[in-house]
């Protein structure tokens, strides 16, 4: 094989690719601590199949001088743990990706077109004790290549396996120093240079991913119960609780079904405890009922939703955002909710803690919807925020008259809980009086369904602002929410070109009132989003009457990459 | 105390005269007055049905939520504040029939709620369709040939799932029935009470008098503590046992298992984050 001769400059990106089984998860965690710890910004996702076996699982792992947050197509290095990774990734490698693989898994046409290194991964784990040490090779040979120095490498692998025994850390060590070993001399053979840029001050920084930012929000808003049924996206979420729960005194309830979980919140919400639920797709579906009854009664929940392809068990581990219209018509009759979409991890914290406030208020269901790839996607950040946190639960201690359901000017009624006060509180899902007992009296009826909806007006005022991304004087206007931030910020900062400008949304209902003026601004809209039929874009029709330009729709299952941004810009008409 | 306490004088009650769930409520009241009940701390969950309307007739907190979801919210009430008093009462269709998975797993986790359950073997708000609980050949608008199904039995399944209480009673012995919800609200853990009731207008089959003739009390000298001997007697059928079938005072309830309260009985509602603890949190998610 000829000498490599290649340049990383500012920026590489690594993926892993092998079997569901095979520790491309270990090895992410591994990489991603000692990069970050080197002083490298650093992201990383996901992608993987619904299976503990076999299949074909891969982690993109970004290495940079200046923040990342995107998932990208390009692939400089991949390490090939089976035979089928390069099959299933080589839609995104080039001449220049460097494919680094076991020995002799990569098959012959594959060698004539990429730069392979075959390494003897197998052979070296069994040396060491078998071949489940593979993986942690291939990480030394990586972490060598990004000049991640020994000793923080080392520090990961020891906080990675300690809990395992000292023989089987000893055994990882060792692997990751055979892994440094075969790329001092593949390094020393070929010319391989890195010119990334490292910064002292990262090292200072936390490493989250989205799932982290909500659940450290939802325990900076003082949440203390959680009720939920495992599904993918949600569960990581649902496992962060869990895990924490016993030190922050909160309750998690894994419940016989998401109709339970759902219930189950708004019971212990009744009694003035913060909660949420978090589920995906089919299991909201079975929910939505109680989305009802939490209008209804007006007691305050959070609902996490972290999206997934549908209909029905659709694509299990894969994203999408597909689930906007089932939370925003989620259950019977006609009541005010909000829904949030976070799509960077300081966003994620701030718009989780808000929305138990915006819950507390307008004792109202509150969204907080997200996805796979942004639950599973982590890069750094200096910290978050707790200083600004506000809690406002908004709680009364009861008279002996109190009515649950009071008429008011901005249909907000003092919120009583059981046990606090001389007073009786009552909530029921039928149509109820002030007292809050059932009544069949009509003109009570259109009275109550007035003092509902009246808060979402309230509501609209205190909508989240889009954040502008770019100057004022826009003529194109890209549109996007969620998770979508990633990959069309940094497509924005990729072009450089001044006459676009990028409106996130974080806040997808109520619409922030501002909405209609920044699109009319525009000579030319284009929304991204990750569905087929364009559901924000519909809404923002709906809302406001304006219709956007260009929808450029993914549904596959995967996010949006920043070269398919950028792709799709240059190829509308009119081309930017 | 005043025993007209629990009474809501204005309430604008939706049963027919006659229907067995007076007596229920009656049953309860007498039971809430006896154990010293403070109205203020008591709540009263319920689904959807003729029954679920009970806790709108009698003075308490009320969460009356969903068709057969009663038990969920109960759960939470009573984990997140073991202070108050929670009684779940819905019918036969709310807690076997569209609560049936709620059933199961709530007799499982074990709260320390009460659960009444007025089973009349009919749906009466929706107008005499059968339920879980209808006899066989049970003749209906619908089901028009009559039941086929196999009765559901909710003391022999509560039993089988070493529920911590259970019980049934009659609601035409207003006195005994107060003298087992008693024992229900004062027990520790999941209670469930099923009451046989009759529905006036829509079963002709299992009237008061049917009840009357078709159960008996368990004998005086009956242990109920033996999971094996009550399942036996719960599977009678000849006549209908009634009282206590089986207690087991040894399972734990779901809130006593809570890490929570071990050594602090504070409702949540009362408790603050601890900000050190979530700086730490984030700390850790410096290094390696």
């Amino acid at each position: 094989m000829s000498k490599i001769s290649q340049v990383f400059t500012g920026d590489i990106s690594i993926v892993l690719g092998g079997e569901a089984g095979q520790g491309i998860q270990t090895v992410e965690n591994i990489l991603v601590k000692a990069v970050k710890n080197s002083g490298y910004h650093v992201f990383s996702t996901k992608e993987y199949m619904s299976r503990v076996r076999g299949g074909v699982n891969s982690t993109l792992i970004r290495a940079s001088s200046s923040p990342v947050r995107s998932y990208v197509d390009q692939i400089d290095i991949l390490v090939a743990l089976s035979e089928d990774a390069v099959d299933h990734l080589k839609s995104r490698l080039s001449t220049d990706t460097l494919i680094i693989a076991a020995d002799g898994i990569i098959k012959e046409e594959y060698k004539q077109i990429f730069n392979v290194i075959e390494i003897p991964l197998m052979e070296i784990a069994t040396q060491i004790g078998g071949p489940i040490f593979s993986n942690i090779i291939a990480a030394g040979f990586i972490s060598k290549i990004l000049n991640i120095p020994t000793e923080i490498f080392d520090k990961c692998i020891t906080a990675m396996f300690k809990r395992k025994g000292e023989k089987i850390l000893k055994k990882d060590i060792q692997a990751g120093k055979r892994g440094y070993q075969l790329a001092e001399t593949f390094l020393g053979e070929n010319n391989l240079r890195l010119d990334i840029g490292k910064n002292e001050e990262i090292k200072d920084h936390i490493l989250i991913n989205g799932t982290e930012a909500i659940g450290m929000g939802c325990i900076a808003a003082e949440c203390k119960f959680m009720s939920a049924y495992p599904m993918t996206p949600s569960s990581p979420l649902q496992l962060f609780i869990a895990q924490n729960a016993d030190d922050f005194e909160i309750i998690f309830e894994q419940s016989e079904d998401e109709i339970a979980a759902l219930n189950m919140a708004l019971g212990a919400s009744y009694t003035g405890v913060r909660s949420i639920t978090a589920t995906s797709g089919s299991g909201f579906a079975l929910m939505e009922e109680a989305v009802g009854l939490s209008g209804m009664i007006e007691v305050p929940v959070v609902i996490y939703l972290a999206q997934r392809p549908g209909p029905a068990v659709g694509l299990p581990t894969r994203t999408a955002q597909e689930d906007l219209n089932l939370a925003l018509y989620s259950g019977t009759g006609e009541t005010p909710r909000a829904i949030f979409a976070p799509g960077t991890m300081e966003d994620a914290f701030q718009v989780t803690w808000k929305a138990f406030n915006l819950a507390d208020k307008y004792q109202i269901p509150v969204f907080i919807l997200s996805d796979q790839y942004f639950a599973d996607t982590y890069y750094n950040i200096p910290s978050i925020n707790i200083k600004d946190v506000i809690i406002e639960k908004n709680i009364v201690k009861t008279n002996k008259n109190y009515k649950r359901y009071k008429f008011t000017e901005n249909g907000i009624s003092p919120r009583g809980i059981p046990g606090f006060g001389e007073g009786m509180v009552v909530v029921d899902s039928d149509e109820h009086d002030e007292e809050g007992h059932i009544t069949e009296d009509l003109e009570i009826r259109n009275q109550m369904v007035d003092k509902r909806l009246k808060k979402l007006k309230y509501m609209k005022k205190e909508a989240l602002k889009p954040e502008l991304i770019g100057e004022d004087d826009y003529q194109i206007l890209l549109i996007g929410w969620g998770s979508t931030f990633g990959p069309i910020s940094e497509a924005l900062e990729k072009m450089g070109n001044k006459k676009i400008a990028f409106l996130n949304y974080k806040q997808v209902y109520p619409l922030h009132e501002d909405t209609r003026g920044y699109l009319e601004k525009a000579d030319r809209t284009v929304i991204f989003e990750n569905n087929a039929t364009s559901q924000f874009s519909n809404l923002i029709k709906l809302e406001t009457g304006f219709e956007i330009d260009t929808k450029i729709l993914k549904y596959n299952g995967m996010p949006f990459s920043v070269e398919e941004v950028i792709h799709n810009m240059h190829s509308i008409e009119g081309g930017v | 105390m005043n025993p007209n306490l629990f009474n809501m004088e204005d309430a604008d009650v939706a049963w027919c005269p006659g229907c067995g769930n007076f007596s229920i409520l009656s049953s309860l009241k007498s039971a809430l007055y006896d154990l010293k009940i403070d109205p203020k701390e008591l709540v009263l969950v319920s689904g959807i049905g003729q029954a679920a309307k009970l806790p709108h007739y009698l003075k308490s907190n009320v969460f009356n939520g969903l068709h057969g979801r009663s038990l969920s919210p109960a759960t939470g009430i009573k984990a997140s504040n073991p202070e108050l008093t929670v009684i779940d009462v819905s019918g036969d269709g709310c807690m076997y029939g569209e609560g049936g998975n709620h059933f199961i797993h709530t007799i499982r986790r074990n709260p320390n709620i009460t659960n009444l359950v007025h089973n009349n073997m009919v749906y009466g708000l929706t107008k005499g369709q059968a339920s879980p609980t209808s006899q066989k050949n049970f003749v209906t608008p619908v089901q028009v040939d009559g039941v086929f199904e196999e009765p559901f039995n909710p003391i022999s399944t509560a039993i089988a799932l070493n529920c911590s209480f259970v019980a049934r009673a009659f609601s035409g012995d207003v006195e005994k029935t107060t003298e087992i919800i008693k024992e229900a609200i004062k027990h520790k853990g999941y209670a469930l009470v099923d009451i046989f009731q009759p529905c006036v207008t829509f079963n002709k089959v299992n009237t008061y008098q049917w009840f009357k003739e078709n159960t008996y009390y368990l004998e005086e000298s009956y242990q109920p503590h033996d999971q094996v001997q009550a399942f036996k007697r719960a599977l009678e059928s000849d006549k209908y046992p009634l009282g206590i079938f089986y207690i087991n005072n040894s399972r734990r309830t779901f809130e006593e298992s809570l890490e929570l309260y071990q050594d602090n009985q504070t409702p949540l509602y009362k408790r603050k984050l601890d900000i050190s603890k979530l700086e730490k949190l984030i700390d850790s998610k410096r290094d390696f």
